[in-house]
């Protein structure tokens, strides 16, 4: 049981920063998603915790101890691949076996651990075979116990579901989530996917070129995103954007655009009035546009190019001026192909961001 | 039809094959006929086989000792070559050597090198190191030949290894002593007994060291005991035949021996799990 703690943390390859002052408590037992596009360096913190790569600044933490000069073995750490990297020639006792069997534990504890584990895991009955004879999903179950008969203060995850087909990913998913609670030990998990991120993460880091760019619970992230990049990457489908530009008409905000004219809630008023007669990037996720009644004197102007039924909602892609938007509707809604229909938002689900430094206003 | 032409192609190797077979079938022969049917065509069938040959072989020879001698070199060769190349080539494989591609680079270009061009300078270090006519002259020589190929041969196979077993075991705590005797050298078996049996081959046929560093029956291997066989007045076929069969023995033996391993070596792409 250890928090992990990164201090100005920086990684520079002779041409790439790969990751730039990252700054991260871990508390605990707390299971801690980094999330981003490929190369945003969440993979290269990962290995850099794990001590697979040196530091070139910084510092880590693990429990008390400042191990950024100590070798993998003696950090306590357990890792999962994403490629499970299973020894091919040993079998699946022998995999989860080797890392007790380097530390020189006696053999009925070594016998013991495996088996604790194998019972969690569901995989007793595998203990005998070697890895080119188990499916995808049950190499993955191997690869998670070779981590958790160690007892290690930490463990870490790199993509580790990212092999497997889109149903045994659900399945595993849930599984790594009960298996945290039940073992109580600090994950940090790495993931390009942000369901994944989401569905697992105590508290989620979402990363891009190296920097983080916000740290926050799962629902935090959804409902408050700090920029314009964690608003676009958090949710599916996308957030959507719109360039719009910012009014007083009789002591209300107004955001226009060609096509859309929205009163902004008088909460958020006051920061955008700063940006009166500019132009701001609009926000909004999918499930907060309407179909409206009638006319008001705001609205968004759309015409439906596609119509996506998905059964329990209806996805509406529709052309707003020169943008192009995402409804998420009610299943009972029935638009047609090159319908003009109306939409409406609720005022205060609206995101904003400055138009240059794409940060929340 | 796919049938028919399989089966032409069958018969036109198992041809092939037989044509290259008749000269060693021819020496077997050999080895059996009696000393006045040696050099006459009829009869193609030797009247009576005889022994003798052999007989004169294991008794008035040198060979008894030069099969040793090869015997002994050829494993010692083997054993340094790989003991030598294998670390070398994990190293290559797995971890950030400086200057790597140039060092690869001088192990495949020596693997190029002429015997003939390093036989006058190596000579002159034995003798001066007063190694002539030993043992370890020719594992020496015959080691530090053998070594470039084992080394790029190795590196090959090492790095076709997921450089994610390397950091699980790091993970796991193994040293890299004991990743490399753990994991890498149980994933590369069959490869290394290809090489091994490859630079063993090597040593045992090799006859230009083994003919300038040797002096007497004590280190004289095999070739060179065959190549000195005639004598001065008349060459004894049947003697050299006999003595070439029993040359053939051994490398056959242990062919056969790893075959199961050597099959697997030709296989050793399906590692990545």
């Amino acid at each position: 049981m250890a928090q992990v703690v990164m201090k100005e943390l920086n990684k520079k390859y002779d041409e790439v920063h790969a990751v730039k002052d990252v700054n991260l408590h871990i508390r605990d037992k707390e299971f801690v998603v980094l999330v981003g596009p490929s190369g945003c360096g969440k993979s290269t913190t990962l290995r850099m915790v794990a001590g697979l790569e040196e530091i070139t600044g910084g510092e880590i933490v693990i429990g008390d101890r400042v191990v950024n000069d100590l070798p993998p073995k003696d950090r306590d750490i357990a890792m999962v691949f994403q490629n499970y990297a299973l020894y091919p020639h040993m079998t699946v006792y022998d995999n989860m076996a080797f890392g007790l069997k380097m530390r020189k534990f006696p053999k009925t504890e070594i016998e013991k651990r495996v088996q604790d584990a194998a019972d969690i895991l569901g995989i007793r009955e595998l203990l005998k075979r070697k890895p080119r004879q188990l499916s995808g999903g049950q190499r993955q179950r191997v690869a998670v116990g070779r981590a958790i008969v160690r007892h290690p203060q930490v463990f870490l995850f790199d993509e580790p579901l990212s092999n497997l087909d889109a149903k045994l990913r659900v399945q595993m998913r849930v599984e790594l989530k009960r298996l945290h609670d039940r073992l109580e030990t600090t994950a940090i998990y790495v993931t390009h996917d942000q369901v994944e991120a989401m569905t697992l993460g105590d508290r989620v880091v979402v990363m891009k070129d190296g920097w983080i760019q916000q740290v926050g619970e799962p629902l935090e992230l959804y409902g408050k995103p700090a920029n314009k990049f964690v608003a676009g990457f958090i949710g599916s489908p996308a957030m959507n954007f719109a360039e719009a530009t910012v009014s007083e008409e009789g002591g209300s905000v107004i955001v226009t655009n060609p096509g859309m004219r929205i009163a902004v809630a008088p909460a958020r008023a006051e920061r955008l009035r700063a940006y009166k007669g500019q132009t701001v990037t609009l926000g909004i996720r999918p499930e907060d546009l309407h179909i409206a009644a009638g006319d008001g004197r705001t609205g968004i102007d759309a015409v439906v190019e596609v119509v996506e039924p998905l059964g329990s909602e209806i996805l509406l892609d529709v052309k707003v001026g020169s943008h192009v938007m995402v409804a998420r509707v009610e299943p009972t809604v029935r638009a047609k192909v090159h319908e003009k229909i109306r939409l409406n938002v609720e005022p205060d689900r609206l995101h904003f961001f400055d138009a240059k430094t794409e940060a929340a206003i | 039809m796919t049938s028919r032409r399989a089966l032409v192609a069958d018969v036109a190797v198992l041809v092939f094959l037989a044509l290259y077979a008749v000269p060693f079938l021819w020496q077997v022969l050999t080895s059996f006929k009696p000393e006045a049917e040696l050099l006459r065509v009829p009869p193609l069938w030797p009247t009576t086989l005889t022994l003798s040959h052999y007989e004169v072989v294991f008794t008035q020879s040198a060979m008894p000792r030069a099969l040793l001698n090869s015997l002994g070199v050829g494993v010692l060769t083997t054993a340094l070559a790989c003991a030598l190349g294998v670390p070398a080539a994990f190293a290559l494989a797995t971890l950030r050597v400086p200057a790597a591609g140039p060092l690869m680079l001088g192990v495949v270009a020596s693997t190029a090198f002429p015997q003939i061009a390093t036989v006058s300078p190596l000579y002159l270090v034995m003798r001066a190191l007063g190694l002539r006519d030993t043992w370890a002259a020719l594992v020496l020589a015959d080691a530090s030949f053998a070594l470039p190929f084992v080394i790029w041969l190795m590196t090959r196979f090492m790095r076709e290894i997921p450089r994610e077993l390397s950091e699980a075991a790091a993970l796991d705590g193994a040293g890299r002593w004991r990743t490399l005797l753990s994991v890498h050298l149980p994933l590369t078996a069959p490869g290394l007994a290809s090489v091994a049996l490859l630079t063993f081959l090597f040593a045992w046929n090799e006859f230009l060291f083994a003919f300038t560093f040797t002096a007497t029956e004590a280190s004289r291997t095999v070739p060179v005991a065959l190549a000195l066989f005639p004598g001065v007045f008349e060459v004894p076929w049947g003697d050299i035949a006999a003595a070439s069969i029993l040359a053939s023995i051994p490398p056959v033996l242990i062919v056969v021996g790893l075959q199961r391993w050597l099959v697997r070596g030709l296989l050793a792409g399906a590692l990545t799990e």
